[in-house]
């Protein structure tokens, strides 16, 4: 995927007058995080487990060399493969080869960021394999051409008429337009690509070093048909899917869905260990994982490292001020929100991601709600300390921030200077108390006034008060 | 390649987190005393009830999720009692279901149900299967794929039917775990946890049941304790 993460602004702006866009995130913004809130007030062991969640991913992050291993050893061992890619071009390159190899002219896949983040998808059109999707988002969004804006619910973006538009245009039957029927015309469509599919590929959410096992969690259940049913199972994982044990996993899984949708549990979660066995009636005879490193042994022992404890769960995102304002697309690459912010630059360069870490208004809400406790704001700031080393923002800004740094280290010098602009500003503004253009404040008052000060700086008003005393 | 890769991707991850040094032997008697401890973490409190709360939450919960409950006391009424929910709901008497024995055994024609026992195919409105266990912490079934419980009989009809001992619904998942620790000597090639019908919210994040899974998940608890010669799939 071609990222643009370079074009956030103008991505935002155009985003922000999208009123499709708008209504569509309006949802997330109540649905998501009610949800979430509920789910966490009704688990009083909600925040014991979050830790626990992080400490998990702490010891596996530290020992992933030999977790990593023990799991390739496991999955051997129950009849599996494992492949390792450095690279996203090598993991295409092992997945296509694994695809000719088991004579695939159709696959079925069941939503995956990594597989998003390798760009499987183009490499699958290339070699002329048909590529289905069958996460219902993620199908709606392959049949309009675009990529997910969410990493949950990938056409988050899109209204019903849309989908109603591309149901009808793609499958050939009248047009339908409520959820239900849309939902139901998905169903039958999707239903004999899972049986005509000669390899079902899936992500994984977990990987268990203690048994080689890979658990996908999903709501509609399409991960249990994509892996059950063709001949050939490969699931993609990142290196820092595993961890240690099942029991690891289910901490991490009661803290997955309250913080993604706030419910209980998802409707599904499968625990894939090898392929079928002698006398069972269903299952893939093969099975195959693909572990990609992608630059993420490079995070392993960076400032970066407690990033690898993302499990995807979105929560970030949910509570985004940005992101619930601009979307997803707008972020230009595959991982929006704060966690894609602190990703994006590792990916593609903090040169064509350095607006990302600044579409933040650090709020700190991202790292309030992280079921692992990612310190995203810090996260961030590294990248903008990286991003005024390497001078890619402005020279204003540059020197702006340089100048109140000054100011900052010298309070006497800091309050007198804000006295003079309080009191100039305050005279400047008048009686309309606003100013609609302001040199230097370009950026504000382009699409509103800034509200002029009275005159008087808040130390001085706290003292005329007799604050504090 | 993937074997230049696997050393290249372990080498640099064995220099970040220095693995030559003193600490080394260290980390790796940690790792291995980890997997084979296979400790459980925090588990809520919630499922810490006795048997009949277990079953209590345990119904709660699932009807939370749009599952139908309902509970028997013998297995020898389970056909009369899935062919009146059947024909409540209008749908065929006609189902594929898990081979146990203890489900074979059961006299299905007098309930004007026609049986078949094999793994499901596209075409099969109502598929029955037996749990392993269940969990009721959130309602959850916990399903073990065998010759005898094929996966797919719980995942391709719109219609799916789940019996499970009240003996074996269970505080948490990790009890479940447990417990085909102690029962069985590999794991299964899938273990399902499912927790209530097939969802989605895609399409303007509206709920709708019966995505690609089953529309409808109805679970029968029995109460009976199974001794006999016991489900095999749970030997």
């Amino acid at each position: 995927m071609q990222p643009t993460s370079l074009a956030f602004k103008d991505n935002a702006r155009r985003a922000m007058a999208d009123p499709v866009l708008q209504a569509a995130l309006g949802f997330a913004r109540t649905g998501f995080q009610d949800k979430r809130r509920a789910a966490a007030l009704r688990l009083p062991e909600f925040e014991a487990l979050r830790d626990q969640a992080k400490a998990i991913k702490d010891h596996t992050l530290a020992h992933l060399d030999l977790y990593l291993e023990a799991f390739e050893q496991r999955v051997i061992e129950q009849g599996g493969k494992v492949h390792w890619a450095r690279d996203a071009a090598e993991a295409r390159a092992v997945i296509l080869r694994l695809c000719r190899a088991a004579g695939a002219r159709s696959v079925t896949k069941s939503k995956s960021m990594i597989c998003e983040e390798i760009g499987l998808n183009e490499a699958l059109e290339a070699s002329g394999i048909a590529r289905v999707e069958t996460d219902l988002g993620e199908y709606i969004v392959q049949l309009a051409g675009e990529t997910p804006s969410h990493i949950l619910a990938p056409a988050i973006h899109m209204t019903k008429e849309r989908v109603a538009d591309l149901f009808a245009e793609h499958h050939g039957r009248p047009r339908v337009a409520t959820p239900e029927a849309l939902l139901d015309e998905a169903r039958q469509a999707l239903r004999q690509r899972y049986f005509e599919a000669d390899v079902g590929i899936t992500g994984a959410n977990f990987l268990i070093a203690a048994t080689g096992s890979v658990v996908l969690v999903t709501n509609e259940g399409n991960a249990e048909l994509t892996q059950g049913l063709p001949k050939t199972h490969i699931a993609v994982a990142s290196l820092e899917k595993v961890v240690p044990t099942l029991e690891d996993a289910c901490t991490l899984l009661r803290v997955l869905s309250r913080s993604a949708t706030g419910q209980e549990f998802s409707a599904y979660t499968t625990i894939v260990t090898g392929p079928k066995r002698p006398n069972d009636l269903d299952g893939p005879a093969n099975f195959h994982v693909v572990l990609v490193d992608n630059g993420r042994s490079q995070v392993v022992g960076s400032d970066f490292q407690d990033i690898l404890r993302c499990i995807r769960c979105g929560a970030c995102m949910n509570h985004c001020p940005v992101y619930l304002t601009t979307g997803g697309h707008a972020y230009g690459w595959v991982y929006p929100g704060p966690m894609g912010a602190v990703l994006t630059p590792q990916f593609i360069g903090i040169e064509q991601g350095h607006h990302l870490p600044s579409a933040s208004t650090f709020c700190g809400r991202c790292e309030a709600v992280c079921p692992v406790r990612i310190p995203l704001p810090k996260l961030m700031r590294y990248w903008r300390e990286e991003q005024f080393t390497r001078r890619l923002s402005p020279p204003t800004v540059r020197y702006g921030t340089r100048l109140w740094a000054f100011a900052a280290r010298r309070p006497g010098l800091y309050h007198l200077g804000a006295r003079f602009v309080a009191g100039l500003l305050g005279l400047l503004g008048g009686r309309r108390g606003r100013f609609r253009r302001l040199p230097l404040a370009g950026g504000w008052t382009g699409t509103r006034d800034l509200p002029a000060p009275t005159g008087r700086t808040f130390q001085a008003l706290w003292r005329a008060r007799g604050g504090g005393s | 390649m993937s074997e230049e890769a696997r050393g290249a991707v372990l080498e640099r991850l064995r220099r970040a987190l220095h693995r030559q040094g003193p600490g080394a032997s260290g980390a790796r008697d940690a790792v291995v005393a980890r997997l084979a401890a296979a400790a459980p973490g925090l588990i809520p409190a919630r499922g810490d009830l006795g048997h009949e709360g277990r079953i209590q939450l345990f119904t709660a919960e699932a009807e939370a999720v749009h599952a139908t409950v309902r509970r028997l006391r013998r297995y020898d009424a389970l056909p009369e009692a899935i062919a009146r929910y059947l024909r409540e709901r209008n749908l065929p008497l006609q189902l594929v279901m898990a081979s146990d024995p203890l489900l074979a055994e059961l006299d299905w024609p007098r309930s004007m149900l026609m049986v078949r026992a094999r793994r499901a195919r596209d075409e099969d409105a109502v598929g029955l299967t037996l749990a392993f266990a269940a969990v009721a912490e959130t309602g959850t079934l916990m399903l073990c794929s065998a010759p005898e419980t094929p996966t797919t009989l719980a995942f391709l009809p719109e219609t799916s039917i789940v019996v499970v001992a009240a003996g074996r619904v269970l505080r948490a998942y990790e009890d479940g775990l447990r417990l085909l620790y102690e029962e069985r000597t590999t794991l299964p090639r899938s273990i399902n946890f499912v927790t209530g019908p097939s969802r989605s919210g895609d399409i303007e994040q509206t709920l709708q049941l019966g995505a690609h899974g089953p529309r409808r998940l109805h679970i029968v608890i029995v109460d009976e304790p199974v001794t006999r010669s016991g489900p095999r799939s749970w030997a």
